[in-house]
């Protein structure tokens, strides 16, 4: 089955981009939150999208899902315009929008992200719940199948999300704020999990504020704010102009031992007088991931 | 003994009381369904102001002397879109969109009302529901909305479960999700008027809320939880009418105190959520 996977994974690399957005600008009610943004996306890369509150990147992946519709542009998947090939993208929204209370089991979550391939009025059949069962194999919670997801630990809660969106196949995974609320250990779990989709043929698009997940783990960076500020290779791309203009703050990205911090200097008016004195917006990860595969 | 046997066997004897019993049931059962959802999505002052905003419909249909039923049809299905379209097309939250559509109607109603000449007597077979005096042809009607309610619901159960969970995941799924948005606050207007003779505009609300609470006191899981509010629904009903029966006290009402007391029991006593068990358990791990 994994080979299968990649020989297909392989085919697509040379049918083109995974994700390619052309000169979109999207928003709500006519007012656009994203203005002029292009880039593709190679299948099999991690994405990392980063930007401060309010910079568009959810509005960036409801584009996509075709949940906004552009004003202007057009955004493929795999070659394909239009939210006609639904089953192709795997989406996890913030885990705050989800309603944890609700009474279904890690089951039953998982097997809505079936529910994109039957219709309307059609029940879901065995190869829906085999499929459902897979997805939480493959994100290694299956003995968990018979609880509650409000009775889930942080981690785990990701980790149902994302086997709703892998119980359809996807090729494209676009996770919103994965990694946000978790331990330094969930977070490297569910980083490493992302690399084992990729392997089996799966293209990540994540967003974050997580700079040094950025750095570290995904092979290309979008730093975006309201307009496609830079995107291209983490070590390229994060340098203190390209953060100084997504984040509108003085930012710089340290390099220490092969983990990257970023560091924020205060430029509050109440603290003009005083020297380059500096924190870290970013807390240091423990224990030190080795800089490989880069 | 005898007596117990005859206490049991002695209401069905009467026609109005089987016809009481089976539009009762059919209230109660499609109520308790939707009532789910109603409980899940917080929904329940929609159901009660879908009611008491019907009464101008059925005000207006009691004035030219037409079908109340189909007076309260009428008005609940229009006045449950309303309260939709308002709350999801302007920023106004759903509460206040249900409070104009609440007070509204039933200002329009009791206008309607004040100008028949037996106003007060008429007005309380409305208010509080008159199920002793329901016909079969009512009977019948009850049944045919109820089990259309239920027909649609079983129909669309993934796309109304997953859109009540989580609707932008839904819509992203390709789920119409606006329609079905609309659909169920729809379908819990259409319970409400199915329900109102056996309960009244006011009562129609216990109805809706108390058997999927107390199931949601019972049951872990969505499917258990609606057959445990189908049953609470269905006991309570019974076990109301035979209160009402035997001790002489208005039909609606019996049923409400009954669910109610369910409720009541469910809270203290359930298996794994009661305050018995779980005042118990804390005392015993302090004692420890």
């Amino acid at each position: 089955m994994k080979t299968d996977i990649k020989e297909k994974s392989q085919n697509k690399e040379g049918a083109g981009p995974a994700l390619a957005v052309r000169n979109l600008w999207a928003g709500y009610d006519g007012k656009p939150v994203l203005e002029a943004v292009n880039f593709q996306v190679q299948p099999g890369d991690m994405v990392g999208i980063i930007g401060p509150n309010g910079s568009g990147k959810s509005t960036l992946i409801k584009t996509v899902l075709g949940l906004v519709k552009p004003l202007k542009g057009e955004v493929s998947v795999l070659g394909r315009n239009g939210p006609t090939e639904r089953h192709l993208v795997g989406y996890t929204p913030q885990t705050e929008l989800v309603d944890w209370d609700f009474p279904v089991t890690v089951a039953d979550v998982a097997l809505m992200g079936r529910y994109s391939r039957r219709g309307l009025f059609r029940r879901t059949t065995k190869e829906d719940r085999e499929a459902a069962d897979a997805a939480l194999e493959l994100v290694k919670i299956f003995d968990l199948r018979e609880r509650l997801i409000g009775e889930l630990s942080g981690g785990q809660r990701r980790r149902v999300l994302l086997a709703r969106a892998m119980a359809h196949n996807p090729k494209l995974l676009l996770l919103d704020e994965p990694m946000a609320g978790l331990d330094a250990t969930a977070q490297h779990q569910l980083l490493d999990l992302f690399d084992e989709l990729r392997s089996n043929g799966a293209t990540v698009v994540l967003s974050t504020h997580d700079l040094s997940c950025v750095s570290q783990r995904c092979d290309k960076a979008a730093c975006l704010n309201r307009r496609l500020i830079a995107f291209g290779k983490p070590s390229d791309v994060l340098t203190e102009q390209v953060l100084g203009d997504t984040f509108g703050t003085h930012l710089l990205m340290v390099h220490l031992d092969g983990q990257a911090y970023a560091y924020q200097h205060h430029t509050h008016a109440g603290t003009a007088g005083s020297p380059v004195n500096g924190s870290f917006s970013t807390t240091p990860r423990t224990p030190p991931a080795p800089e490989s595969e880069k | 003994m005898l007596d117990v046997i005859d206490a049991i066997r002695e209401p069905w004897e009467f026609g109005f009381m089987q016809r009481a019993l089976l539009a009762a049931a059919f209230a109660a059962l499609v109520c308790s369904v939707v009532g789910v959802f109603v409980v899940l999505r917080g929904m329940a002052f929609m159901g009660d102001a879908v009611a008491h905003s019907s009464l101008a419909g059925m005000s207006v249909a009691y004035f030219f002397g037409g079908s109340i039923f189909w007076g309260a049809f009428a008005w609940a299905v229009p006045a449950s879109l309303t309260i939709t379209f308002i709350s999801r097309r302007t920023n106004l939250r759903l509460d206040t969109a249900i409070g104009i559509i609440f007070a509204s109607g039933f200002a329009v109603g009791i206008i309607l009302m004040s100008r028949v000449s037996n106003y007060t007597a008429d007005l309380f077979g409305l208010l509080f529901g008159n199920v002793l005096g329901v016909s079969w042809g009512e009977v019948a009607l009850i049944g045919s909305v109820a089990g259309g309610v239920l027909l649609a619901i079983t129909a669309l159960y993934k796309e109304l479960l997953f859109t009540a969970y989580d609707a932008t995941m839904s819509a992203a799924s390709g789920i119409p999700v606006r329609f079905i948005q609309y659909l169920l606050p729809l379908l819990v207007g259409i319970t409400t008027v199915a329900s109102l003779k056996a309960v009244g505009i006011v009562l129609v609300l216990a109805l809706l809320v108390t058997p999927a609470a107390t199931a949601t006191l019972m049951a872990r899981r969505l499917p258990g939880i609606m057959a445990y509010s189908v049953l609470t629904g269905l006991a309570a009903t019974v076990a109301g009418l035979y209160l009402s029966f035997h001790a002489d006290l208005p039909t609606g009402p019996s049923i409400v105190v009954v669910a109610t007391g369910m409720f009541l029991a469910a809270l203290l006593f359930s298996p794994s959520k009661g305050m018995v068990w779980q005042f118990r358990r804390t005392v015993s791990l302090a004692s420890e």
